[in-house]
């Protein structure tokens, strides 16, 4: 078929092909994209009774709710958000830290690392664990009767168990730690393709000219790393701010200051929709998280990439 | 001392860094042993907690209320009978839902990934770099965030408690795409698809019996990495599976934690069921993972 007129008539099984994933995004997607921002003006709840509210247009009232403070003079999305960052920069820190060392000592040429197979086997295993069964067996291990307290009262001689999970700082690390252990193998193999790609002529120019290694990674490494590590931090962020399984698993059932202390933005954004049913304020608060995920993406950008037009950026790197 | 007569042989560059392995031998060595130790120390961190899920998991819950232990005991069928024995989470129940879903999802997922990037690289037509352009901007969306309009139309429409909301949306991937579309570039010569058409084939069939097969290695990556995600999400299951009998492993496991709190909990079954949900991915990754690394960095940088 279409055997005359070849550029013209192919044209068609191009959006042929496309068709599924545009029309299962925009349906899926794009249409409760919309209908999310839509439902934020709207007051549009269950009650304890069952009777549906709405969808009733209350103008920007759900937003002036969630900005202003309650009794204590908490607003509660702000906590969210630094609950959020706090936990995400704790894990994100020794994330990108580790993998930094770990790829360079698998590039290294002298160094000459043997089992690099295995080692990098071991490291990206935590990614492919089911994060709410990974956070379940760490709640299990700190727990009241876990190894974790057994040996604390072991070396202590405490009689009574430390409650890691009612402390908001044992459980913010707790939380924090299983997301720098689940990610930083996934960081470390990003960061090595990263630096395997920078031309190795200039380590040999740089190590003839009498660099010292350290010069070598400040002046040479790093810089050309930069449009990776740009990369890598900024999908991190964007997934530490959709963070959930592991905090939800954690702290479920701990309620008081433990809760307000570790509660993230999807948390809450899971609570609104799964257990009150408030899709009004669910909707205010998808925006919200919508925003700020815009911004710290742009701020992320320009801070690690200042005059991105001048810098002699990869290739491929934006 | 053989690595210094090298240098008088016709030059190589790397001799250069071999003069210098011999001027700085010994930082050469510290530097080498530090790597060692270091790694040494990482593989224990990401080791040690796995190590302790398969020891807790083979201990009578006496046993671990009683105390700490590095060693195996022999209760490892008692537990796994515990964990699968009908409650109201009903492990193997929850196993077979995640199997259905992971296993349409990664189908589904990758089937038309690889269709939407072929379309877009194969054929040229209006509109084609704006859809490109238009996927890789969504790609930064959290998914959570339409998650509200979703839920309401899943209701509206009474899909609660069927897998269709998690299966359907998995046909529209964008970093799946993504990752097609480079593979594609690098792997499929045009010229295949213009000889197939000169021999008559119909263009779909071109794509799922010529292009498809091609692109293996890549499918097969994509597909592990959907699997997994599929097997591992909780937070959209969680909203809308409502029975018990539809839940998938993860909403199974969020329920334990009453195992753990309550005094009648068998802290036994709290970790085989931990087990089985972990520990056959474990396995199959660990014949897999040369592949599953390859894949991580082929897909998401650049050139």
């Amino acid at each position: 078929m279409g055997k005359k007129h070849k550029s013209i008539s192919y044209a068609k099984w191009g959006y042929l092909f496309i068709l599924p994933f545009f029309v299962v995004y925009a349906v899926c997607t794009l249409v409760p994209l919309f209908s999310t921002f839509f439902y934020s003006f709207f007051e549009y709840r269950t009650t304890q009774s069952l009777d549906v509210i709405g969808p009733n247009f209350i103008g920007l009232e759900n937003y002036i709710e969630m900005f202003s403070p309650d009794s204590t003079g908490t607003i509660y999305v702000f906590q969210y958000t630094f609950n959020t960052l706090l936990m995400w920069l704790m894990g994100a820190i020794p994330q990108i830290l580790f993998a930094l060392v770990l790829a360079l000592i698998f590039t290294g040429i002298r160094l000459r690392i043997k089992g690099q197979a295995f080692f990098k086997t071991v490291i990206y295993m935590p990614n492919l664990i089911m994060a709410s069964a990974f956070a379940m067996l760490f709640c299990t291990l700190f727990s009241n009767v876990g190894p974790v307290n057994q040996l604390y009262q072991m070396f202590t001689g405490a009689t009574a168990p430390f409650e890691f999970l009612r402390d908001v700082w044992s459980t913010r690390t707790i939380i924090a730690f299983i997301n720098f252990l689940m990610w930083f193998g996934n960081t470390t193999i990003l960061l090595m393709a990263g630096i395997m790609g920078i031309d190795q002529s200039l380590f040999e120019a740089s190590s003839i000219d009498g660099a010292t290694s350290k010069q070598t990674f400040f002046k040479i490494t790093l810089p050309l790393l930069a449009p990776i590590i740009i990369y890598v931090v900024i999908t991190a962020l964007i997934g530490g701010l959709q963070m959930f399984d592991v905090p939800q698993i954690m702290i479920k059932g701990s309620g008081g200051l433990v809760e307000e202390g570790c509660q993230t933005l999807v948390m809450q954004l899971n609570r609104y929709i799964g257990v009150t049913n408030n899709y009004g304020e669910a909707g205010t608060l998808s925006v919200y998280i919508f925003v700020v995920t815009a911004i710290l993406s742009v701020i992320v950008f320009k801070v690690t990439n200042p005059g991105s037009g001048k810098k002699k950026a990869k290739k491929g790197g934006k | 001392m053989a690595k210094l007569k090298n240098l008088d042989q016709p030059a190589k560059v790397k001799n250069y860094s071999d003069f210098q392995n011999e001027k700085g031998a010994t930082s050469l060595l510290i530097a080498r042993i530090a790597s060692y130790v270091f790694l040494a120390f990482v593989t224990i961190m990401c080791l040690f907690s796995f190590y302790l899920l398969i020891i807790n998991s083979t201990r009578s819950n006496a046993g671990l209320q009683q105390g700490f232990s590095l060693l195996p005991r022999e209760y490892f069928l008692q537990n796994f009978a515990s964990a699968m024995a009908s409650s109201t989470y009903y492990m193997p129940r929850g196993l077979l839902n995640s199997l259905i879903v992971a296993a349409s999802t990664s189908i589904v997922t990758v089937y038309f990934s690889a269709m939407t990037a072929y379309g877009l690289f194969a054929y040229d037509f209006k509109g084609r770099k704006l859809a490109d352009k238009f996927i890789l901007l969504v790609m930064m969306i959290p998914t959570q965030v339409s998650t509200v309009g979703f839920v309401t139309y899943v209701r509206q429409l009474r899909l609660v408690d069927t897998y269709w909301p998690l299966i359907i949306p998995a046909i529209a991937a964008p970093a799946t795409y993504f990752y097609m579309k480079q593979y594609i570039e690098g792997a499929l010569p045009l010229e295949v698809v213009e000889a197939a058409r000169v021999d008559g084939s119909n263009e779909f069939r071109t794509f799922n019996t010529i292009c498809l097969p091609m692109l293996k290695p890549a499918l097969a990556v994509q597909m592990i990495f959907a699997f997994v995600a599929s097997w591992n999400n909780f937070f959209t299951p969680a909203l809308i599976l409502d029975k018990a009998e539809y839940y998938t492993t993860p909403i199974m496991i969020s329920l334990l934690k009453s195992e753990l709190t309550s005094q009648a909990g068998d802290l036994g079954k709290v970790y085989m069921s931990i087990f089985v949900s972990i520990v056959p991915v474990i396995i199959v990754y660990i014949f897999l993972s040369k592949f599953i690394i390859k894949g991580v960095t082929l897909g998401s940088v650049k050139g």
